[in-house]
């Protein structure tokens, strides 16, 4: 499928409510009745799609983040606002502590000893920070795809994709239902429809990739972390994926991590720039490659290091 | 630079782009000496020595287990049990192949869930913990700890003491489990921690809680390991005499019953061995082939199973 199919549905055109024959722009819009019914919102006159139907997903604001390893100080003080159903770039050399940002975000830096993170991370007005949030309910909110794709080896493509939802206890969805869907977001179904039984391990490299951001996306989380989703892949692997990152923009607020300036000039709305475990300057990436507004950004986007 | 094997363009002359030098050996790549040519003959000769002259007690020990076991086996062999009458027929081995089979799986149910347990402790919540160290530094000291110490430990806590009669089979299970049980915990926690940890984070950033985890992803993934790991402890345990010596005791008749004494083939090769007839050795000889073959057919299913791990060794 291309991403054109989706997008010809026009906007106020009423959707039906069986949903047995589901195309994916009809899946769309009942996934926003499902999600509130918010309005749709009207994309700018120079877009050349038509609008297409969105989620509101609930944005993150970060409030004075630290984040050390044992007595290394990995981040120092950063607050970021990554607005709502928009991509977020973050980019910096390594070791600027740009994936240990993104994996505070949803509390995966508790999984790595001796690292400890304060200072608030705001989900729609909540800290997720705090003492009594349980981070299961975080991690299910905020999803994350990893640099190397990682299908669980003793599963089937189908298994894989239902994971994330047998693991985390839901009951009474249609997993056949949730499993195609997720599998088409992640644009993934047409070349593994007829095989959904052989281990996802299987696949290629790219496809194990997208059978993770389909695993992701099955659990339905708001927000999306990518940490250097593509960094394991070849160039038409990579395209894809970046395609399908504008076509999940319309569902979820996207924060990816890259080494590459022209993944991220391509892909992201805003670009923050980190360096030495602070935040030099975010902004819209338009003006963060031509004009930015630190000398530092300037130097490091033109390539004079990093 | 590779050759382009297949290309149309093999054979022709190479591209005019070479490498600086490259006909040129740079100063220093002088070749190989005659005396570290010598040295790595003899090197080579002396590491085979080794290992044919290691390798000849193997081959021997199988030899004479066929010529003389082989002799022994006939089907009243594995269909009666010993009699133990002086003169007259003595009888085959099937309360000790029987007895075996149950004090093995008996302290199998004990060991393996405990083992595993362990190793699920320590690499999944223990990690770099002092506690979890010390109980590794135990582990390494227990497996190391000869069986006859497991036996006489059993007979003094268990069988001196009278637990629920004196000597029982149940009690030699439990100084079997004891000696498997390091096994069990090291082969575990080895493969456990093979599992690439992409895997957890993969689980936990998609929501699970960490029990699901370990019991959907961990554990299933580590599966072939953990299965070939225990056999292999099951088929240290099968052919142990000493645990049993003091717990099981001895007895000749086949029973089902593992609060009562019983008979194992170790027991049984002990006893036979020590008798001055010969029918009676070469049961012993019967019995420690039939012994052999059983644990070759557990290690031949742990390697089966090894295969078809998705894990890297």
């Amino acid at each position: 499928m291309t991403p054109e199919d989706s997008r010809t549905t026009p906007v106020e055109a009423p959707s039906p409510d069986t949903t047995t024959e589901m195309s994916h722009a009809e899946d769309r819009d009942t996934e926003a009745k499902r999600r509130g019914g918010t309005p749709m919102k009207l994309a700018t006159s120079t877009d050349r799609r038509p609008p297409p139907a969105e989620v509101n997903a609930p944005g993150i604001s970060l409030r004075d983040i630290n984040a050390y390893y044992g007595d290394s100080h990995a981040i120092k003080g950063v607050s970021l606002e990554y607005a709502p159903n928009q991509v977020t770039a973050m980019i910096g050399p390594s070791g600027c502590g740009k994936s240990t940002l993104v994996r505070c975000i949803n509390r995966m830096h508790e999984e790595i000893p001796g690292a400890h993170a304060e200072g608030e991370i705001l989900l729609d007005d909540l800290d997720i920070n705090g003492a009594d949030v349980d981070v299961v309910a975080v991690r299910r909110a905020i999803g994350m795809v990893f640099q190397k794709p990682n299908p669980f080896p003793t599963m089937s493509i189908f298994d894989n994709v239902a994971a994330g939802l047998r693991l985390s206890g839901a009951r009474g969805v249609d997993m056949r239902e949730r499993v195609e869907r997720s599998l088409i977001g992640a644009g993934l179904w047409e070349e593994v429809k007829d095989r959904l039984n052989q281990p996802g391990v299987g696949l290629s490299g790219g496809q194990q990739q997208r059978l993770c951001i389909a695993r992701t996306i099955a659990v339905e989380p708001d927000v999306i972390l990518m940490d250097e989703p593509c960094s394991a892949l070849d160039p038409i692997a990579t395209l894809k994926i970046e395609d399908l990152i504008q076509e999940l923009k319309e569902r979820y607020t996207i924060v990816i991590v890259t080494h590459n300036m022209q993944q991220a000039a391509r892909v992201a709305d805003t670009t923050a720039f980190m360096l030495l475990g602070e935040l030099v300057e975010h902004a819209p990436t338009g003006k963060i490659f031509s004009n930015p507004g630190d000398s530092r950004t300037e130097e490091y986007v033109t390539g004079k290091f990093g | 630079m590779r050759p382009d094997r297949g290309s149309p363009r093999s054979g022709a002359p190479r591209p005019a782009v070479q490498f600086a030098g490259e006909a040129v050996a740079p100063a220093g790549l002088r070749p190989v000496s005659n005396g570290r040519r010598r040295s790595d003959t003899v090197a080579r000769a002396v590491v085979l020595v080794f290992t044919l002259i290691a390798i000849v007690p193997l081959v021997a020990i199988l030899y004479w287990l066929l010529k003389e076991g082989l002799g022994a086996w006939s089907k009243s062999f594995f269909t009666t049990d010993p009699t133990g009458r002086f003169l007259g027929d003595p009888g085959g081995i099937r309360s000790a192949i029987f007895g075996t089979i149950e004090m093995v799986a008996l302290a199998s149910v004990i060991a393996v869930p405990f083992g595993v347990g362990v190793a699920l402790y320590l690499v999944e919540y223990g990690k770099a913990s002092r506690f979890a160290n010390v109980v590794r530094y135990f582990v390494d000291v227990m497996t190391g700890v000869p069986s006859v110490v497991f036996g006489l430990f059993v007979y003094i806590v268990l069988v001196v003491t009278k637990v629920a009669g004196t000597f029982a089979a149940w009690k030699g299970s439990v100084a079997l489990a004891l000696l498997m049980l390091p096994v069990v915990i090291r082969s575990a926690e080895v493969v456990l921690d093979l599992v690439p940890n992409s895997l957890r984070e993969a689980a936990l950033a998609l929501g699970a809680p960490r029990w699901k985890v370990i019991f959907k992803i961990v554990l299933p993934t580590a599966l072939p390991g953990i299965v070939t790991g225990s056999l292999l402890a099951v088929a240290r345990a099968a052919g142990e005499t000493a645990p049993l010596l003091f717990t099981a005791a001895f007895v000749l008749g086949t029973s089902g019953d593992l609060s009562q004494r019983m008979n194992s083939l170790p027991l049984q090769i002990f006893n036979d061995v020590g008798q001055a007839q010969d029918r009676l050795v070469q049961r012993a000889w019967g019995a420690a082939l039939t012994l052999v073959v059983m644990v070759l057919l557990l290690t031949l299913v742990a390697r089966l199973i090894q295969r078809r791990s998705k894990l890297a060794p």
